[in-house]
């Protein structure tokens, strides 16, 4: 657990060594706040509660996540400094586990730092503090879970764009599996796979986050889905050495 | 007592291409191994494998009686390893990079202070690695493989782009230390290999061509720069 500590430390530490930190954190700020106050209707809904933000928060993590993943191994590659890390005394996962711990903290502060939407509800009326506290749980567990997929898609390959891309692809796929368009059209044709499409969905199970249930299921899904994707991290790597 | 260092059969091909073909050879304690070649001929694909980077397509290697494939956090905690180019993380400062390199090796802190002063870093110690100069950056690569004091060190061209003055400091180093490990170094440099290998191994097109004395290979009078040219440009094989 020590070298695991190391790395995400140093990894952290390099987020703000780097613009990376302060552009991928405004950025966050600009679009959450301008997406929740415009498309999101905040002030027409006349609700205290932080609804259009969450609906929105899944949509930009999935193209702001695979940013930030994109550099975690195809960056190593290109530097070589992979040849560096993979021969300190530490077994792949442990690299793979304080990498996606980094981001995953350094996501977190980037959603604590939303924390003015939640004084203005608590300002403006009464609303449900414990379903908002869900929401945020949501919120963690669905970066939590984008980080996973895209660092593991991120150590197929040397280059970030191409990893960029197929991380968007790839949580796209699991976000919009649980929609309407896939599930109907999954439903009407073969409607098994219309239940396995919503049982895979990020969204689907985001969801009852939002309406501030915090279920078994749901945890179990994202404990799953992220340490799936960061085992296949940790086998790609291992299949990918020196490639 | 075994060898530190101990190779067998080590083989390696990429595609249809043999990089490494059945190279075997051992280092004991004491040894510092000069690994001589052309570009291409396989030096630096041994190493990875030494260094449990790269797995091998056939063969094993052992650091300090530890097999580097089943065994290799044991086999990599005795192991200084300077990776072809000396990577580095380039936004950071050699401090910084320094103590991540002991931490992740579970290794006291004080060690960094000590190998900056042997590598002579402290007069940038806080600068980022990035605006440091090659011949820095390869010492920057250099003090993080002594930093555990490891039995054994492999080291990739570690005096590519130092200065003469810094290439000494290098070699003075290695003699210093060669008594208490086993050092491999690779080098396109024939006087380094005079200057500090007990024992020099010529390899082309991925196999030992010689393996053998600085001075058993030069006892015919020829100098190491002909002997070398004469094994790797395929006049015949030397024992």
């Amino acid at each position: 657990m020590r070298a695991v500590w190391a790395i995400a430390r140093r990894e952290f530490a390099g987020y703000f060594a780097t613009p990376v930190a302060a552009v991928f954190i405004v950025i966050f700020l600009v679009l959450a706040g301008a997406l929740t106050f415009t498309l999101g209707g905040f002030f027409g809904r006349n609700q205290a509660d932080l609804l259009p933000f969450f609906g929105f928060v899944p949509w930009l993590l999935l193209f702001l996540v695979p940013a930030l993943t994109m550099r975690l191994w195809a960056e190593e590659r290109r530097l070589g400094t992979i040849e560096m890390l993979l021969t300190l005394p530490i077994a792949p996962w442990q690299a793979v586990l304080g990498k996606w711990l980094a981001a995953w903290v350094f996501c977190a502060v980037a959603l604590a730092l939303t924390f003015p939407l939640v004084i203005t509800v608590n300002w403006l009326g009464e609303p449900d503090n414990g379903a908002i506290l869900a929401g945020y749980l949501g919120c963690v567990l669905v970066a939590g879970a984008y980080l996973a997929l895209g660092a593991a898609v991120s150590a197929m390959t040397r280059n970030q764009v191409i990893a960029f891309v197929l991380g968007v692809a790839g949580c796209f796929v699991f976000a919009a599996a649980g929609s309407p368009i896939v599930s109907d059209f999954l439903s009407n044709r073969l409607p098994v796979l219309g239940e396995v499409a919503r049982g895979f969905s990020v969204a689907e199970h985001f969801g009852s986050f939002v309406r501030g249930v915090i279920a078994v299921p749901d945890l179990v899904f994202f404990a799953a889905f992220t340490g799936f994707w960061l085992f296949a991290n940790a086998v790609i790597l291992e299949w990918r050495r020196g490639a | 007592m075994n060898a530190l260092i101990e190779i067998e059969g080590l083989s390696r091909r990429f595609g249809a291409f043999t990089a490494v073909d059945g190279v075997s050879f051992s280092v004991e304690r004491g040894e510092v191994v000069g690994f001589l070649g052309p570009n291409g001929a396989g030096k630096s694909t041994t190493m990875r494998m030494l260094a449990g980077f790269l797995p091998p397509s056939a063969g094993t290697a052992r650091i300090a009686g530890h097999d580097v494939q089943t065994d290799g956090v044991a086999a990599r905690r005795k192991l200084g390893f300077l990776p072809e180019g000396a990577p580095t993380y380039p936004e950071m400062t050699v401090e910084a990079f320094l103590r991540f390199c002991a931490r992740v090796r579970g290794c006291n802190l004080a060690t960094v202070p000590a190998a900056m002063a042997i590598t002579q870093l402290e007069e940038v110690r806080l600068q980022p690695i990035e605006t440091l100069s090659k011949g820095f950056r390869r010492r920057v690569g250099l003090a993080s493989a002594l930093l555990h004091d490891p039995d054994v060190l492999v080291l990739d061209e570690p005096t590519d782009g130092l200065d003469p003055n810094q290439k000494h400091e290098v070699r003075n180093l290695i003699t210093a230390m060669a008594p208490r490990k086993a050092i491999i170094i690779s080098t396109h440099i024939l006087e380094e290999v005079s200057a500090v290998c007990t024992r020099a191994i010529i390899i082309a097109r991925g196999r030992v061509l010689a393996d053998s004395t600085p001075e058993a290979l030069t006892a015919d009078g020829r100098d190491l720069d002909t002997v070398f040219r004469a094994l790797t440009l395929g006049e015949g094989e030397v024992a």
